[in-house]
């Protein structure tokens, strides 16, 4: 076995250290749209590979929640709430549950490392990810929204809301499950943390408020998929009132904002300890 | 790089089992790695090689020390390290749902690579390495060396002066080893790459190194090319003895070895002076000690041993089988 020392190797170790003294070209700095383009596309792609058949569990949970809710719900206002409330849940199972687990997954085993070590920002490495999720949550809620038209005859005209809905809802309950899996100190706790914030989203977002006593009204005021389930709630009116529907909105855009914010604080804080 | 003078620092606390005192996983460890040269950090489990590579990676403050990397200060400026290094880390959850061509693109594009610019190396890095015909399947599918071969590649798009790689070649077959160590000599020969390497296999490291520091208990025990540090314990030379069943015991020579050899089932070793070791291989091949021996072997040392001659803390060897 032959080892060849630095010293004598072509283009030598010494003869440059004699020359370099000044600070080294630092490489480029990765600016935040483009990398974020690049996280969203890549983590689109991982559907491909390990987040279908779980897309399908979103759609069948709230298709079957519906279902057995068509036995307690006689049309009307409740009909309205539990479609609009199953198809929120969609948002919540994928972008709150799902992605706080992917964070908490990927932190406990040392895959923000990846990330760190390379010259991205923060926010385009939480908002990439969250972006895809609040996009895989698409083709569930609109085939659940659908379905639940359908199902308890309600209007489908007025489900173009859904563009809005989707990404708005989509953005709070991402930052908030972000949030989650990179805060909680074991990917255990974030799983935990998911799992309540989707239970919280279904108990408080699809049964009819009406019937609930105030102090768990008040937990569902506090809820931030509450909001995105009573914009689309409301559009199901024959008239609805727009005015309502878009400062509902305008909750889940501020929450999304904070939340995301947070989110990426929580992600400098677990890639740099 | 007159470059990464760290004085590494104690008290890395880390929470652990209760009544577990901190433990200083790096102590004043002080190295100078220079430009172009492939540096090696050898060590046993819990010798403080991560450690100290996640804190000149920037991704976890040092308690004192500084570390500079390229008349970069790194400590100072952490996010710099990004900008300078490529690192390619034992985990690789976070592009394990790629495919190869799309964990190496991605990749690229976040060492700021220009779309364009991302994919043609891309496309180079992978054809390289030889993996473009598995470009399109995801990491996790592959074999555990693939999927450090791929990872290795993600490592090498987007130019950086410096690579530091955590046991690269783990579970790799040797083509794929040489692929790597190939990528590897012409980035130094052509554009004058340093290479920082974190590695428990001995026999590589005798291969690849120029330089090679041994870390133990998170302290440097010795710093030499590898035939420098053999040169340490040249004068020894390693006596394996195989018994058939059990040591003769009986024998008083070999008696008189027990206390001085490190037993390993039926295997005896012993390390010893050339003059004593012949002594002992007359002794034991003729007599009544052959008659209870199976196999013998005479070594001269490797790095294995220079780690065990500095005292290399459990005395149980570097290469994890």
């Amino acid at each position: 076995m032959s080892v060849v020392p630095a010293e004598v190797l072509p283009g030598s170790a010494l003869a440059v250290e004699e020359t370099v003294r000044g600070e080294a070209e630092l490489g480029p700095r990765a600016r935040l749209w483009p990398s974020l383009v690049a996280v969203y596309r890549a983590q689109l792609s991982r559907a491909r590979v390990a987040r279908i058949p779980l897309l399908f569990v979103a759609t069948f949970q709230s298709v079957g929640i519906m279902i057995l809710m068509r036995g307690v719900v006689d049309g009307g206002g409740e009909a309205q709430s539990v479609v609009a409330g199953s198809s929120v849940l969609v948002v919540a199972f994928v972008a709150l549950n799902l992605l706080a687990q992917y964070f908490g997954q990927l932190r406990a085993s040392g895959g923000l490392d990846h990330y760190a070590t390379l010259p991205v920002p923060p926010a385009a490495v939480v908002l990439g990810a969250a972006g895809a999720y609040a996009s895989f949550t698409v083709p569930g809620t609109v085939v659940t929204a659908v379905f639940g038209c359908v199902l308890f005859g309600l209007p489908l005209a007025h489900l173009w809301v859904l563009i809005a809905v989707i990404p708005l809802a989509g953005a709070a309950l991402a930052g908030l499950g972000a949030a989650f899996g990179l805060l909680a100190p074991r990917p255990e706790l974030a799983t935990v943390l998911g799992q309540l914030g989707m239970s919280a989203a279904l108990l408080l977002g699809v049964l009819p408020a009406d019937r609930m006593p105030e102090p768990v009204r008040f937990l569902r005021d506090l809820l931030p998929s509450t909001y995105g389930v009573e914009a689309f709630a409301r559009t199901f009116e024959p008239h609805p009132d727009w005015a309502f529907v878009l400062g509902d909105l305008a909750v889940c855009a501020g929450v999304g904002v904070v939340s995301l914010a947070v989110a990426t604080w929580a992600y400098r804080r677990a890639a740099v300890r | 790089m007159r470059g990464l003078t760290k004085t590494y620092p104690a008290v890395r606390g880390r929470r652990g089992v209760p009544a577990t005192p901190a433990v200083t996983a790096t102590d004043e460890v002080r190295l100078d790695i220079r430009r172009g040269e492939i540096f090696g950090l050898l060590g046993p489990n819990g010798a403080g090689k991560t450690t100290l590579v996640r804190q000149l990676t920037g991704l976890m403050r040092p308690d004192r020390g500084s570390v500079e990397i390229l008349g970069h200060d790194i400590v100072r400026h952490p996010e710099r390290a990004a900008r300078i290094l490529a690192y390619l880390g034992q985990e690789s959850s976070a592009l394990d749902e790629l495919t190869v061509s799309l964990a190496a693109e991605t990749t690229g594009r976040l060492r700021g690579l220009e779309a364009r610019q991302a994919r043609d190396e891309r496309d180079a890095v992978l054809d390289e390495l030889g993996l473009t015909p598995i470009a399109g399947r995801p990491i996790k599918k592959l074999s555990g060396g693939q999927r450090r071969l791929a990872c290795f590649a993600s490592a090498l798009v987007g130019e950086r002066p410096l690579l530091v790689l955590d046991e690269p070649t783990t579970a790799m077959d040797p083509v794929a080893r040489r692929a790597v160590w190939g990528a590897v000599d012409r980035r130094r020969a052509e554009r004058g790459t340093t290479v920082l390497l974190v590695t428990h296999n001995v026999i590589e490291a005798e291969t690849v190194l120029d330089r090679v520091a041994v870390l133990d208990q998170g302290r440097v025990i010795a710093c030499d090319t590898p035939t420098g540090l053999k040169e340490q314990v040249a004068g020894d030379v390693r006596v394996d003895l195989v018994w058939r069943e059990a040591a003769p015991l009986h024998v008083p020579e070999v008696a008189a070895l027990r206390d001085r050899v490190v037993e390993s089932g039926r295997r005896w070793t012993l390390r010893l002076a050339p003059d004593e070791a012949r002594a002992v291989v007359a002794t034991v091949t003729g007599g009544a000690a052959f008659a209870a021996l199976d196999d013998f072997t005479l070594t001269t040392p490797s790095l294995e041993d220079v780690y065990l001659a500095l005292g290399g803390a459990a005395q149980q060897g570097l290469v994890k089988a």
